[in-house]
């Protein structure tokens, strides 16, 4: 019951099965080679296992064998004295098994990012002479390039500087190392800054129209090609934006997530050749989806082109997206779960209803949502569909309607800046849509099958810790029950006891 | 920094009772913390290590409820199959039409009269590819990188922030895309194309006939709309795509093999290169094809940024260029009978092209040693 004594300085044979002191750190070899000798003279990392088995819970588990009187305390108990380390919760609590921990956690990375004096220094030193030759370059020999081509230019004197500079005291191997980390920073910087490019031009081009409030307002309804941008908005196109993508979802969502459904929990051959006609769809052009609709919806139907109409060319595009990636969710379901469910005796249904969907559930809002944010931005289904249209449109199934990305793309086409404006500023609000989706798509999934966040995996083990001391007083009031009741017993002789059977 | 270690064999050790240290009398129980974790209840018996999780075959009684949700899943999977198959189907049939109308020449001829009869998918299918390759010739380098960059060389910290943001850029709308490619690439491209054109003029593709460099006067206007901005703009879209599944794959490179690499003296680049390249080569692939499957099927963003033209522009760097979808998105509105059908035609090659393109995507990046998961 007690806490281990610190394991005593072993034999070499014992070492490796004890916990082991962390390994004595080598002398840093102080006189090595600087290229690969920098590995070699970084401390080796003790990767001896923390003890887990030292931990309070376990040990206190382990002595006792399952006595009705231990746990009544016990379990609670240990909760409140286990680290508050969420990784180390356990979801569910067992009274007795605290020994069985469960899968060790798998083998986590280690950060062996480094950043050197030298390096910095390097790639100072690298940087402000290519600007100083790129700006000679482009005041004294070809003058008058963009900007563009200035940073091109500068970016590859860098790189030239930089492998001059290295050369001076590395060898082959450090050089090609500084390179590639060089040239691997540079284009993660490059796309970043390209999204940062897009995002900020939007916005600051469509500040000028959305600043104004009848912006929010408005339709186009009052506002030609040259009146201010103090008149008529774009409130139409964000209303058919969402009247057209709720229509498209309250199709595809039901039909989707069953059809998810099917692909993962009734495997046949019929199932195999629906996924792979779905996974053939998810790379169907999407103006095809428009055009499909436009020919059979409009032309073969003679319906008019409508905002039902759009939404149903907006279905055909992200249904297959939904369903893939629902069935991808769903089928990370571990199946210990579903036969746990089966094996108390619950249906099928109910088992995928309370046991499947709620454990997949934020894998599944992420594809929904994912699916959403794509159906909302894209333009070409809408432009063959919808028809253009200044006015607001609140009837889905007849008269044109206008959604944002296509109020953009026919706005932009003009050559009023006014209405330039207004694209951007369209554009801005679709952009703000989309990653308020996307917000929410992360905040609500982004984790796998029945991972919990820290306070709700704490709920679930203060839950379980509840109702497993629950169990236990019942089982001692069984057992103290059981006991007066021998004693009060006139039996020829003291009859055992046998709490453990009473339970 | 400090990382728990793979736990021991469990099995071999679990066998055997450890001594009991020096020191301790015998016979008293061996102190717990001395015990490997293998060893956990010396009373149960050392069985082998159980297999993975399989779903076994069930057979039960059904309940109405059961079976109602049975065939109400079966029937969900029969209407997508349904629809999915009707939009084929569809395609197919009325595409045909304009297929067996035109014979062999259309895949070879450029114009584009249906009316007359004289129509082809030769320019717009390769001003489709050429879009897509350049598209793909930039963002595979960026995507790469930026993947590496994120699952290697990024603290910690800002790690699941950069995943963030670039699954994040995967979600901007194309149209916004374009938007910044005609307002705000085009004009800066200019200057670079021009420089291209000028010095690199001796490379066939890079040439610009209507340009002359030692003209004074000589505009650049001829740079415009290119196929070479289309593929920019297409690029942006479609290297957060790539990067996302890039990084996946090599996110799941063993640890022990990184450190091994390291171990035995590698740089950082060279335990990249020797460990981590070779373990997601499927995920870069199948990365790259998933990015440039998206690329040929961009409509939007291409239709703003290029000036069609029915011809195959082997320049670049100069006006002019065409997809099948802006095609398609061009002249679906005054579109006759038939020339709907030819314009179904070509949006069924573009269609057969980018199944093609993800289905092979799908199965390198299934058979790769990185994917069996995904």
């Amino acid at each position: 019951m007690t806490l281990p004594p610190p394991p005593a300085p072993a034999q070499p044979g014992e070492a490796r099965l004890s916990a082991r002191p962390p390994m004595p750190t080598a002398p840093p070899a102080a006189h090595a080679q600087p290229g690969e000798a920098r590995f070699s003279a970084r401390p080796p990392m003790p990767t001896a296992p923390p003890p887990a088995h030292a931990q309070p819970g376990g040990v206190l588990a382990r002595g006792g064998p399952p006595m009705p009187t231990a746990p009544t305390a016990g379990p609670a108990g240990a909760v409140a004295r286990r680290p508050l380390n969420p990784e180390r919760y356990p979801r569910t609590h067992l009274p007795g098994a605290e020994a069985a921990r469960g899968p060790q956690p798998p083998e986590t990375r280690r950060n062996l990012a480094k950043i050197r004096r030298e390096d910095l220094l390097r790639v100072a030193g690298a940087a402000s002479a290519a600007v100083a030759g790129a700006f000679w370059l482009f005041t004294q020999v070809a003058p008058g390039r963009g900007g563009l081509m200035f940073a091109l230019t500068a970016y590859a004197l860098f790189l030239v500087f930089f492998v001059a500079l290295i050369s001076l005291d590395e060898d082959r191997v450090a050089i090609w190392d500084r390179v590639a980390g060089v040239v691997i920073h540079s284009a993660a910087i490059v796309l970043l800054a390209a999204l940062a490019v897009v995002v900020v031009f939007t916005l600051l081009r469509g500040s000028e129209a959305f600043k104004h409030l009848n912006f929010w307002t408005e339709d186009m309804s009052m506002a030609g090609p040259l009146t201010p941008l103090t008149l008529g908005g774009m409130a139409h196109g964000a209303i058919g934006t969402l009247i057209m993508i709720a229509f498209a979802l309250a199709i595809s969502i039901p039909l989707g997530l069953t059809c998810a459904i099917f692909l993962a929990e009734f495997p046949s051959p019929f199932a195999r050749l629906v996924r792979t006609v779905v996974e053939a769809m998810t790379a169907l052009p999407s103006i095809i989806c428009g055009l499909f609709i436009y020919a059979t919806y409009v032309l073969a139907f003679g319906l008019d082109k409508s905002a039902f109409a759009a939404s149903l060319a907006i279905t055909i595009m992200i249904l297959p997206i939904i369903v893939r990636s629902a069935d991808v969710v769903l089928r990370l379901v571990p199946a210990t779960l579903k036969e746990a469910s089966l094996s108390t005796g619950a249906s099928r249904w109910r088992t995928i209803w309370h046991v499947v969907l709620p454990t997949a559930k934020s894998g599944l809002t992420t594809a929904i949502v994912l699916g959403t944010a794509r159906g909302i931005g894209e333009t070409s289904p809408v432009l063959l569909t919808a028809g253009y249209t200044t006015f607001f449109n609140f009837n889905p199934f007849s008269g044109p309607m206008v959604s944002l990305p296509f109020a953009t793309f026919t706005l932009v086409k003009s050559s009023e800046p006014t209405q330039v404006a207004r694209g951007f500023g369209a554009a801005a609000v679709l952009m703000a849509m989309v990653f308020g989706l996307f917000w929410a798509a992360r905040k609500l999934g982004g984790k796998g099958a029945g991972v919990l966040s820290p306070r709700g995996q704490r709920r679930a083990a203060a839950a379980s810790a509840r109702d497993a001391s629950r169990f236990a007083s019942r089982a001692l009031r069984q057992a103290v029950d059981d006991f007066e009741d021998a004693q009060q017993q006139p039996g020829p002789g003291p009859l055992p006891a046998s709490p453990g059977g009473a339970r | 920094m400090i990382k728990s270690a793979p736990p021991a064999p469990a099995p071999a050790l679990g066998a055997r009772q450890p001594r009991p240290p020096v020191g301790q009398p015998p016979g008293s129980q061996p102190p717990l913390g001395s015990q490997p974790p293998g060893s956990r209840s010396p009373g149960r018996q050392p069985e082998s290590e159980p297999g993975p999780d399989r779903p076994r075959r069930l057979k039960a009684a059904n309940g109405p409820a059961d079976r109602v949700f049975r065939y109400g899943a079966h029937a969900s999977g029969l209407i997508v199959l349904a629809i999915m198959t009707l939009v084929g189907v569809f395609l197919a049939i009325r595409g045909a039409e304009a297929i067996s109308q035109a014979g062999g020449r259309f895949l070879t001829e450029q114009d584009w009269e249906p009316n007359s009869g004289r129509f082809g998918i030769a320019a717009v299918m390769f001003g489709t590819i050429a879009v897509a390759l350049i598209a793909i010739a930039v963002a595979l380098p960026l995507a790469l990188g930026t993947a590496t960059y994120i699952s290697e060389y990024a603290p910690t910290g800002v790690r699941s922030f950069l995943v963030g943001v670039v699954d994040l850029m995967a979600a901007i709308p194309s149209v916004v895309y374009g938007l910044w490619g005609m307002f705000w690439l085009e004009g800066r491209l200019l200057p670079v194309a021009e420089w291209i054109s000028a010095h690199f003029g001796w490379i066939p593709i890079f040439k610009v006939d209507r340009f002359d460099p030692q003209d004074p006067l000589a505009t650049p206007t001829v740079f415009t709309a290119s196929a070479c901005l289309a593929g920019l703009v297409v690029a942006m879209m479609v290297a957060p795509i790539a990067c996302s599944v890039m990084r996946e794959v090599f996110a799941q490179a063993p640890v022990g093999e990184r450190e091994g690499a390291l171990a035995l003296g590698a740089s950082k680049w060279g335990m990249i290169r020797s460990v981590v390249y070779p373990f997601g080569k499927g995920g870069i692939i199948g990365g790259t094809m998933l990015g440039l499957g998206r690329a040929l099927g961009e409509t939007i963003a291409v239709y703003m940024v290029i000036s069609p033209i029915f011809v195959i522009n082997w320049e670049i760097l100069s006006t002019g260029t065409n997809s099948v979808s802006s095609l398609i998105a061009l002249h679906y509105g005054e579109a006759s009978n038939f020339e709907l059908s030819a314009l179904m035609a070509a949006g069924l090659a573009l269609f057969a092209v980018t199944m093609a393109v993800n289905f092979g995507a799908g199965i390198i990046i299934q058979r790769s040693r990185s994917g069996e998961s995904s």
